[in-house]
């Protein structure tokens, strides 16, 4: 208890060092150019605290439990025993982790339906439309989006294939369909990449994909590890400026066959 | 009120964990079917997740987002082009240290760079290269707030901006130690959650509607996605002169 006290005492030690630059940009800026006093100094001090605390906190959980889950869900859906092979099997076929690309394309699915942020995003989006965007199926579209992109990037882990063919690829498409979308949505869809990538989300699908890079025979999580994050990133832009186009061809179409 | 507050946010840090704990238990139960070893500290884990990130927020929201917000309009409204960048550069890079997904991958990245023997097996060497790491995404979500207010001023077009990071990160990809890739694409994602999204849309819509002829809607967004590009770059230079 002690020994656990004191890593707290030094976690909460460096988060203090961690938020001291925006605490300074922003009480700095606050005095030295718009000069006027902070109007509730005690609440900011006290939030600030909560600040501290609350990263502290949630640093010290995802050790004790998002890592553990990440690693512990790779290492069981890669076990030989699980995937049915001989163990010390050298050449198992990337099919034989079907139960790998689920368990990626479900964490992707859910989080991103679930994203509170995202939620405020999409009825920004339906609100400037005018109603072409329907929220939901906006939500819809970004959440199939991080599936796939997570789903490709754990098979991309599995295989061992660059990273970058991938990422120049996926842009490619996003170049091309920012060419032919409306150009009031193409910042929103943009950011939307951002926006799905959440605070929980991020570390337990690093951990994932680092314990499956270490668990694939052949694979190095140094080179193979990462890239889970930067695909959850991508396709939901791919999927948004699509999912955009069919709402408007749709909403043309049933203009048009009105009489 | 402020516990009415505190609970409701309690609840949604709850919801932000659910999706991920239900497909989790899911799979373990129909998929899986093997006992979960060390439940305890799971458990407790997942508690700490939820209460720090409720204390985060509800920090955040009483502290740095009023403040952070309303300077944003105040230099956008009227403040001098000089302080204006001044202050665009310094919010990102500011937020992005404070960042705790951030925080927590930059260390991973640090314990496998030390496993496969890119850096020194000591806690000091770890230490420094995760900090190099966030530091240069710090840098980067600067460089690109600082850009993306001189774009919303100037009316430049987002994808000018989008294609010219896509081909820097092109261009720059052969060159950077292919240990770096990985991260460095990954980085772009990191970077921009809770702290740093707030605020910096407040920064760009508030900048669109202060300027005559900018629609905050068209113009206010992209600042995050150029912000998610450019860390791409600043870490595979990282990468390079380490």
């Amino acid at each position: 208890m002690s020994y656990w006290l004191n890593q707290f005492a030094l976690v909460l030690l460096t988060t203090c060092r961690d938020i001291l630059p925006i605490a300074a940009i922003i009480i700095g800026f606050q005095l030295l150019i718009i000069r006027k006093p902070i109007a509730h100094p005690k609440k900011t001090l006290i939030g600030f605290l909560y600040v501290v605390l609350g990263i502290a906190f949630f640093l010290e959980g995802l050790e004790m439990a998002l890592f553990p889950l990440g690693k512990l869900m790779a290492t069981q859906l890669t076990t030989p025993e699980f995937l049915s092979v001989n163990s010390g099997e050298q050449n198992v076929g990337w099919q034989a982790y079907f139960w790998i690309y689920v368990f990626a394309a479900s964490i992707g699915f859910a989080t991103a339906l679930a994203e509170p942020s995202l939620l405020a995003v999409a009825l920004k989006a339906e609100q400037i439309s005018g109603g072409t965007i329907r929220a939901l199926g906006l939500r819809i579209a970004v959440a199939v989006g991080v599936a796939f992109g997570l789903t490709l990037g754990t098979f991309r882990i599995v295989t061992g294939i660059e990273l970058y063919y991938f990422i120049i690829a996926g842009y490619v498409v996003v170049l091309i369909e920012t060419l032919f979308s409306p150009k009031i949505i193409i910042g929103l869809a943009y950011d939307i990449g951002g926006v799905t990538t959440s605070t929980v989300t991020v570390p337990l699908v690093t951990a994932l994909g680092l314990q499956l890079a270490e668990a694939v025979p052949g694979r190095n999580p140094l080179l193979d590890g990462f890239g889970l994050v930067a695909f959850a990133c991508l396709f939901p832009i791919i999927a948004v400026l699509s999912y955009v186009q069919l709402a408007q061809w749709l909403g043309k179409r049933s203009i048009s066959s009105k009489p | 009120m402020l516990k009415n507050r505190f609970i409701k946010q309690l609840f949604n840090s709850c919801l932000d964990l659910a999706p991920i704990l239900a497909v989790v238990l899911i799979f373990q139960i129909f998929i899986i079917r093997q006992p979960l070893p060390d439940v305890t500290s799971l458990v407790i884990g997942a508690l700490f997740v939820i209460l720090g990130l409720t204390l985060f927020i509800q920090g955040l929201e009483q502290s740095l987002f009023p403040l952070g917000e309303a300077m944003a309009y105040a230099f956008a409204r009227k403040g001098s082009l000089f302080w204006l960048l001044t202050f665009a550069f310094c919010l990102g890079f500011g937020t992005t240290v404070a960042e705790p997904a951030l925080i927590a991958v930059a260390e991973q990245a640090a314990n496998i760079a030390s496993k496969g023997g890119m850096i020194e097996q000591t806690n000091t060497a770890r230490d420094s290269y995760a900090l190099g790491l966030r530091i240069s995404v710090a840098l980067s979500v600067g460089f690109a707030i600082l850009i993306g207010v001189i774009r919303i001023i100037r009316g430049w077009p987002l994808y000018y901006l989008i294609i010219g990071g896509y081909c820097g990160v092109i261009i720059l990809t052969p060159f950077a130690p292919a240990e770096i890739i990985g991260i460095a694409y990954d980085s772009g994602g990191v970077t921009t959650s809770t702290i740093t999204v707030p605020l910096v849309t407040a920064l760009g819509v508030g900048l669109a509607t202060a300027i005559k002829g900018r629609n905050p809607m068209v113009d206010g967004f992209g600042l995050i996605a150029f912000a998610s590009l450019t860390p791409i770059i600043f870490v595979m230079a990282y990468g390079m002169i380490r």
